[in-house]
């Protein structure tokens, strides 16, 4: 499944939601992005989610809001949430944030869909 | 520089892009440009978020560059704060149920050199930014 919105596009693999967010990640951007995100995750199936950065050059608090409240959403089912391809400057965001601490960074999107269906557990 | 918009969310990325192209005569690296566009992003935004909570108001970006150094202001008249010390502390929000991350304020602070806060209860809001560009650069 596929869907193209304002400022993302979403595709579904299995039980995993991955949001590519194609603009800046401000509060505009965050206001167009998480009705829908919610309406996909509350229709059911989703246990994970993804949010990608390959196309963000630029990101503020509203993301952090953004990630944190969907990473609430799938927590309570059990599932976990990601990014992938994170720049520079968004990683600075990430890492100032705490973010790290609860939301697991991968390199890619096939890498984090692998690692997202593995055990949690890490050494 | 003095920028004038008004209260809606599609205007954030206006204001900071005009900033940021305002301070490229300093030659800034694309850290620093980063720092002082989500500088601009959280102070605007919290002048649209909090300062006028939806309603419609102005916000001015008014910029200044001494020597190598960028000042920017950016006003709401918007319903203040009663306690800047405590909004001003990590993680601290008012409204967490808008999603908001308490955020704002320490990225102002870790991404420029000096942040000023002042607000008056019904009357609105001042933050003033000031970084130096090119310190890097010169070691
Ligand atoms: N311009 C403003 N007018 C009125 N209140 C403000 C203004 N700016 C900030 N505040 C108050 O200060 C608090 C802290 O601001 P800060 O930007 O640090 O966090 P936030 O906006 O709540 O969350 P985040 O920025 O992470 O999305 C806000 O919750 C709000 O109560
Ligand atoms: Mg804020």
């Amino acid at each position: 499944m596929q869907t193209k919105m304002n400022a993302a596009h979403y595709e579904l693999h299995q039980n995993c939601l991955v949001i590519y967010v194609t603009d800046d990640l401000d509060h505009h951007a965050v206001t167009q992005l998480r009705e829908y995100s919610d309406r996909l995750i509350d229709a059911g199936n989703i246990k994970h989610i993804i949010f990608d950065f390959t196309e963000v050059g630029f990101m503020d608090s509203s993301g952090i809001g953004l990630i944190m409240g969907r990473y609430k959403k799938v927590m309570f089912l059990g599932g976990r949430a990601a990014v992938t391809n994170v720049g520079e400057v968004v990683n600075r965001i990430f890492s100032l944030s705490g973010l790290y601490q609860i939301i697991e960074r991968y390199d890619t999107v096939p890498e984090a869909l692998e690692g997202l269906q593995k055990s949690r557990i890490k050494q | 520089m003095k920028l004038v918009i008004e209260s809606l969310s599609e205007n954030e990325s206006f204001a900071r892009t005009v900033v940021a192209a305002y301070i490229t005569r300093l030659d800034p690296t694309l850290e620093e440009l980063a720092d002082v566009k989500t500088a601009v992003s959280e102070a605007v935004t919290n002048s649209i978020i909090h300062g006028y909570a939806g309603k419609s108001g102005e916000v001015e970006i008014v910029c200044e560059i001494h020597g190598q150094e960028v000042m920017v202001e950016v006003v709401d008249y918007g319903v203040g704060i009663i306690d800047i010390e405590k909004a001003m502390e990590p993680l601290y929000t008012t409204k967490p149920e808008w999603e908001r991350s308490g955020m704002g304020f320490a990225f102002m602070e870790a991404f420029m050199d000096s942040l000023e806060v002042y607000s008056e209860v019904g009357k609105g809001t001042r933050v003033v930014m000031r970084k130096e560009i090119g310190k890097e650069q010169e070691k």
